[in-house]
């Protein structure tokens, strides 16, 4: 929120006498912080002092078990291989829905925003009706091949794949209809090939709606349960992610060492939200405001459509 | 390919820019088969299976008294849940555009959270609040139908906040201050003059919400406690039939939310476009 916004709007005219207005005022603003008090602030709060209800020794030893450190591993390496792997389709994708102009174009750009659209259980469903060894579409050849698929970690990286492929694309496509082609164009008359135009003119200027879009995969990628419990098969110590070992956890009894897992998601989702400011601030309040994963999916989702 | 690009650059248009070295067919292909593999064909999977057994058995699946009542109570718990965002999410949209206080920046930072924390930390969240053992006594919370709706409360809170806001920042004033100069009320303000404005921003942000809600799962699978014909919803119904090997049945009930999904999407896309159109006239 840029402060400047603030001070030009000011105070407003007071017509109704002083006391009504900030009366309506201060009781809007209880509401508002009320509600976020309660539904929010605190549930978040609440994790700290659950993680350490059995003491810090007890908190440290259960995300230090070799189980705990294999789930945070594989939701580290599984979020390595789809966020880099969404990041370049999404720069690709965000190029062709932007300076290309073909037919099916719309079509295109309203399957890009499908996975918001499909319960994470469906999306591990669909990816087991696929994949699946037994019975799956392309299951049983690729496991004569020797690659299991399911129950597995390429299922689950698939799974996060599906869940954070929007979020690239979405970031960059307006970057990019913002900045026009005026440069690339420059670039391509001073006899710059295709690569060229692309690593020293388009990659710089839309880097920032880059990195907000891996920022926003990232945070998606680690924090996916329902898709990746449904084609890992939650086997302890070999496809059991953070978030799995989370729920895991809790359903064995051990409450302070849910809560202590979740506590360590919990910071890294602060993380996250101190990146968005960050980037945000570096972008320029003025292209970038309160933009969000809420307005990039609004955008998408709705109004655009019409590229 | 060389010959593409002369060809290009020749040309009097305005050539399209190509990524790379690969031509724009090149990259357009690509970009379809990620998508067709990663998205496309999977989903299509899911629709050709719930149909596996022809029509008939798909109606006979998705009309069983347990998915009926998990269907039910996830279209009621999302309507619900989209309602309540709708007034908050533009009461605390108002107050983070309007008003001013100390913090206001941290808490606008801090409406992100539900996106950013994982699903299953949510839960586990709401549990440590309204669970068994709670800090706030409400244990009659956790595995009742206010369980549910508190969840999907707590991860679809950033959607109408988030869509209201820039249309609030760009709202020219004037109207309203012509409105109270005019002798308007601030109730007749914001009724006749604020909300026309904010309606498609609500609406798109109410779309997203119910999508959102009617597919959640990672928040809900601790604290409803899944019983069913009370507090299963659809997802948690579907990830039960994937458990004990009823593809069929849970691929029907998929096809089912997806479709509720598409549709609520589409519909509020043509509203709030024709809305927008309406307005800039």
């Amino acid at each position: 929120m840029p402060p400047a916004d603030a001070a030009t709007i000011g105070p407003g005219p007071v017509r109704n006498g002083r006391g009504k207005r900030s009366l309506a005022k201060y009781g809007l603003r209880g509401i508002a912080l009320g509600y976020l008090l309660a539904l929010l602030l605190v549930p978040v709060v609440l994790i700290f002092f659950k993680a350490f209800d059995d003491g810090i020794a007890h908190a440290w030893e259960s995300v230090t078990t070799p189980e705990a450190i294999h789930a945070f591993y594989l939701t580290v390496l599984i979020a390595g291989i789809a966020v880099p792997l969404n990041t370049i389709f999404g720069i690709a994708c965000a190029l062709v829905l932007v300076r290309h102009k073909f037919r099916g174009k719309a079509t295109l750009n309203g399957l890009i925003d499908l996975p918001f659209a499909v319960s994470p259980v469906v999306i591990g469903l669909s990816l087991v009706l696929v994949y699946g060894s037994v019975d799956g579409w392309f299951g049983p050849w690729l496991a004569e091949q020797g690659i299991r698929v399911i129950f597995s970690v390429p299922g689950m990286v698939l799974a996060t794949i599906f869940v954070s492929l929007p979020f690239v694309v979405r970031e960059v496509t307006p970057v990019l209809q913002e900045i026009g082609d005026d440069q690339e164009q420059a670039a391509a008359t001073l006899g710059a090939n295709g690569w060229q135009t692309f690593w020293r003119i388009t990659l710089p200027s839309i880097r920032w709606g880059v990195t907000y879009g891996v920022v926003l995969a990232t945070a998606r990628a680690i924090g996916e349960f329902g898709a990746v419990a449904v084609v890992s098969g939650k086997i302890e110590g070999k496809t059991q992610t953070a978030t799995l070992l989370v729920e895991n956890q809790y359903e064995h009894f051990d409450v302070a060492g849910a809560y202590a897992a979740a506590l360590v998601l919990a910071v890294m989702a602060l993380a996250v939200l101190l990146a968005m400011n960050l980037i945000q601030r570096r972008d320029g309040p003025s292209s970038k405001a309160p933009s969000t994963i809420a307005v990039g999916d609004a955008a998408a989702l709705t109004s655009g459509k019409e590229l | 390919m060389s010959q593409g690009a002369v060809a290009t650059a020749k040309a009097p248009a305005r050539p399209s820019f190509r990524l790379g070295l690969a031509g724009p067919g090149l990259t357009r292909g690509l970009v379809v088969a990620y998508l067709s593999l990663i998205v496309l064909i999977p989903l299509a999977a899911v629709v050709s299976k719930s149909f596996e057994g022809g029509l008939g058995s798909f109606w006979d699946d998705v009309t069983a008294p347990q998915a009926v009542a998990a269907l039910k109570l996830t279209l009621i718990a999302s309507a619900v849940v989209v309602a309540i965002n709708a007034v908050a999410g533009t009461i605390i949209a108002w107050v983070l555009v309007r008003d001013e206080f100390p913090g206001k920046r941290i808490v606008n930072s801090l409406i992100d959270l539900p996106f950013a924390l994982p699903t299953i930390v949510a839960g586990i969240t709401l549990l440590a609040l309204y669970g068994d053992n709670g800090v706030l006594g409400l244990s009659g919370v956790s595995f009742t139908r206010i369980g549910v709706v508190m969840a999907l409360l707590f991860v679809t809170l950033p959607f109408v906040i988030r869509s209201v806001q820039p249309v609030l920042i760009e709202l020219d004033r004037d109207m309203e201050e012509a409105a109270a100069s005019l002798g308007a009320g601030p109730l007749t303000t914001f009724r006749r003059i604020i909300l026309p404005n904010l309606t498609p921003a609500i609406l798109s942000g109410i779309a997203l919400a119910f999508a959102r809600s009617i597919g959640e799962f990672g928040s809900l699978v601790l604290i409803s406690g899944n019983i069913p014909f009370k507090t299963e919803v659809s997802s948690v119904f579907i990830f039960s039939q994937i458990q004990s090997d009823r593809e069929v049945t849970a691929a029907a009930v998929s096809v089912v939310l997806l479709a509720i999904a598409l549709l609520v999407l589409t519909a509020i896309g043509i509203l709030s476009r024709r809305s927008l159109r309406h307005a800039a006239r």
